[in-house]
């Protein structure tokens, strides 16, 4: 089976955009991925295009009315937070099959505001607040609460994850913010679900991602110079926990997805040179730190203490700025990080650039559950 | 007359009220709410009712400050560890809301009680469950 290669990818600054449609949030990812691969949409065999406010409402034909339509087969879908690398993942597949050789995936997203979350469903009356929190930052506040009750990790160590993304995210001029956010500042903000305050929160913006993926085959017709290959792509679902029902489980499906990759990559946790994961809040980019195998179980406090996880550390984390302050828009989340990671892999990365990457690693977990991993390889 | 604020709480006439679970007779898994198949051994017509215990040990929770439009806050959401299985979502009453007072393991009993008030359109009232600390 031929490897497949990013050719072209990029993203739009992610922010507010009211005034804008999804199909154009989504068109204007795809025409800078078109361009940074040097093609055009006539070259494209099949369009995946990833959205979850508007799932049943044809957004890739709707984006490809914006771009060019050219009958090529387009699959929309949906998977949470996991929706932008599913639609990449879904072109890598296609491409792997052998069905075709170039092929554009999109993600896209035009958010609300206020918490996310479900309000415990079913007839009668709100279970919100009665029956605990169905809140997204409380529910990843307990699934946070439960290392601290294995390791002893503290309100301050998680809150030094934020400070970490949001200084990264003054050097991504693409990320929704750019402002240092000291530790006080986060431990002093809103307190929204302890021990989430307000900026442990992943930010609600509006943003679009593209990646234009190739065979190997036509890779080398078109030019290696700035080509990644995909060294693994994997996903996987929630297996079976016992307090599933009542605690959704982000790490199983992780530590499932992280093992099958790095076999999949013939690589180990060593290797990998950047990551970009999935920190909706605080609390959940701790527990990804040892579910990815970037340190011992335990560690992972450590690892935010000693600045591993920083730019110029040992293995950089979320250097994009992450969902905490470069911002998640659900749908384009999970191939902006990937153009983070080929950025990176192309030394195109100015000021946050992670000197002599080779590997890097991107990570998604969209709740309920669906976790997504790429590994990246400089050619 | 009150109803039950979710399925797997029963309110026997005449008797306490108990959580229901079921517990799947090849592996043993217990989960809230009826299935025909289990979702940890994937065997069939395997499940059996049983009666939850009313007490268990804090597993993990948070303190909510802010939730949707229209909640009192704050308030501890907590996940328990029944004695004898099952792991159930409440909140936490009876305990301030300071993470210095809750402590992973403390032990915690079931009550039910009217659920804070809140009545469905037809304004039917109902029965929830709580947890609070044994002290």
């Amino acid at each position: 089976m031929s490897d497949v290669y990013v050719l072209g990818v990029d993203m739009i600054k992610f922010g507010r955009f009211p005034d804008r449609t999804v199909p154009d949030l989504g068109a204007e990812a795809a025409l800078l991925a078109l361009d940074d691969a040097g093609l055009n949409i006539g070259n494209m065999e099949a369009f995946y295009c990833g959205n979850l406010g508007q799932a049943n409402a044809m957004v890739g034909q709707r984006i490809l009315q914006e771009i060019g339509q050219t009958g090529i087969p387009v699959v929309n879908c949906s998977n949470a937070c996991a929706t932008g690398a599913t639609a990449f993942r879904e072109a890598w597949t296609s491409i792997k099959a052998g069905l075709y050789d170039v092929v554009l995936a999109v993600g896209v997203e035009q958010m609300g505001t206020g918490l996310l979350g479900g309000a415990g469903g079913g007839s009668g009356i709100p279970k919100e607040g009665l029956l605990g929190s169905g809140t997204m930052p409380a529910v990843f506040a307990e699934a946070g609460m439960e290392h601290a009750r294995q390791y002893g990790t503290t309100f301050e160590q998680f809150a030094k994850i934020s400070v970490k993304n949001h200084h990264h995210s003054t050097m991504n001029p693409k990320a929704r913010y750019q402002i240092e956010t000291p530790l006080d500042e986060v431990m002093n903000a809103e307190m929204i679900s302890y021990p989430n305050t307000k900026l442990m929160c992943s930010v609600n913006v509006d943003g679009a991602a593209a990646a234009v993926l190739v065979s190997e085959k036509k890779a080398k017709e078109l030019g290696m110079q700035r080509a990644v290959r995909i060294k693994a792509s994997v996903m996987t679902s929630d297996p079976y926990q016992e307090r599933d029902l009542v605690m959704p489980d982000v790490n199983s499906c992780t530590r499932k997805a992280a093992s099958e990759a790095y076999e999949m990559a013939g690589l180990d946790s060593t290797d990998v040179d950047l990551v970009e994961l999935h920190d909706c809040f605080a609390t959940a980019e701790m527990l990804h730190y040892e579910n990815l195998g970037l340190c011992a179980e335990g560690e992972a406090g450590r690892l935010i203490d000693e600045g591993e996880v920083e730019l110029g550390g040992r293995v950089p984390v979320n250097v994009s700025g992450g969902l905490l302050s470069k911002g998640h828009p659900l749908g384009a989340t999970g191939i902006a990080n990937i153009y983070e990671v080929c950025t990176h892999l192309r030394g195109e990365a100015g000021e946050r650039q992670v000197e002599n990457a080779r590997i890097g690693l991107t990570h998604v977990i969209g709740l309920g559950s669906a976790c997504g991993i790429h590994i990246l390889e400089k050619v | 007359m009150s109803l039950p604020v979710v399925e797997y709480l029963k309110l026997p006439e005449g008797e306490e009220p108990y959580l229901e679970g079921h517990k799947c007779s090849e592996c043993g898994s217990i989960f809230l709410g009826e299935r025909k198949v289990c979702s940890n051994c994937f065997a069939r017509d395997s499940m059996k009712s049983i009666k939850l215990k009313n007490t268990g040990k804090l597993y993990s929770y948070s303190i909510v400050f802010r939730s949707f439009p229209g909640i009192e806050v704050p308030y501890i959401s907590a996940i328990v560890d029944l004695d004898g299985g099952g792991t159930v979502k409440g909140n936490l009453i009876d305990c301030e809301p300071d993470p210095d007072k809750i402590n992973f393991d403390m032990p915690v009993e079931v009550i039910f009680d009217d659920a804070l008030g809140r009545k469905d359109k037809d304004g039917n009232s109902y029965i929830s469950y709580f947890f609070k600390p044994i002290r």
